[in-house]
């Protein structure tokens, strides 16, 4: 298993950082070059809420096998203020910032796996999975 | 890293080179409307071949400078969005509403000489 790589995320040029670095793992795992773009958006997405919302956290990614299968796996972590409805944060159209409300609800159309988890003070980890096929 | 804008007549032809940053599309916003005003320009081209993402942020600011362009008298044109770029968008649910898009440069220009051509411009 390779090792993990970990984008800390502090402003807006980092999340360019973050999802250059998630198209490159992606490709080094063998995904499609269609794949690839729609990992890089889906990091796009939460690397930009972490700066939106939170203003420092980190992503870290790594490759993930089970069983047979070969995949990619994306944990975006920050110590913000927390989403004080996590149902609300995932309807289509819903913001709570300056923005289209289409991140997280879009992130999880992008990717195979989605979890959110929050706290309100503690922070928000979203962990996100895209299985090879 | 700044947005060249170039000027073909009364187009302006703004070519992103690669992975931009929300400032540097802030930027090009900024820019492209106070062009768009001292150049008295009537068509604006937004080349985006060479991203290989728009995520929504990217296409809010997008759709922002069209609209801008338009309040300011002027057309917009987003050419060269690739292949998967295009599908991403749509699972991500971005639209580029009320904004028009060609397959190239050259289509684009075709398109805003056309509009002109209408409008009698």
């Amino acid at each position: 298993m390779a090792s993990e790589i970990s984008v800390a995320i502090n402003n807006e040029s980092d999340v360019v950082t973050a999802r250059q670095r998630g198209r490159e793992l992606a490709a080094r795992i063998g995904f499609s070059s269609t794949d690839q773009t729609l990992f890089a958006t889906a990091i796009s997405e939460v690397a930009r809420n972490i700066v939106s919302y939170a203003g420092h956290g980190e992503i870290v990614l790594c490759a993930i096998e089970e069983g047979h299968r070969l995949g990619i796996l994306v944990v975006a972590r920050d110590q913000g203020p927390g989403i004080a409805d996590l149902e609300l944060a995932m309807r289509d159209g819903y913001s709570t910032g300056n923005s289209l409300g289409v991140g997280l609800p879009g992130a999880r159309r992008l990717m195979d796996d989605f979890e959110l988890l929050s706290e309100l003070g503690v922070g928000t980890t979203v962990t996100m999975k895209k299985w090879l096929r | 890293m700044t947005v060249p804008i170039l000027k073909q007549g009364d187009t302006l032809i703004a070519s992103i080179q690669a992975a931009l940053s929300d400032r540097d599309l802030m930027d090009l916003r900024d820019d492209l409307a106070g062009r768009v005003g001292r150049l008295r320009s009537k068509g604006v081209i937004i080349d985006v071949t060479a991203l290989d993402v728009l995520d929504s942020f990217a296409t809010r600011t997008i759709r922002g400078i069209a609209y801008t362009a338009k309040l300011r008298g002027a057309d917009t044109v987003v050419v060269g969005i690739q292949p998967d770029v295009a599908f991403a968008m749509v699972q991500l649910g971005l639209t580029l509403d009320g904004i028009a898009t060609s397959l190239d440069l050259e289509e684009g220009m075709a398109l805003l000489e056309a509009r002109k051509a209408a409008r009698g411009v």
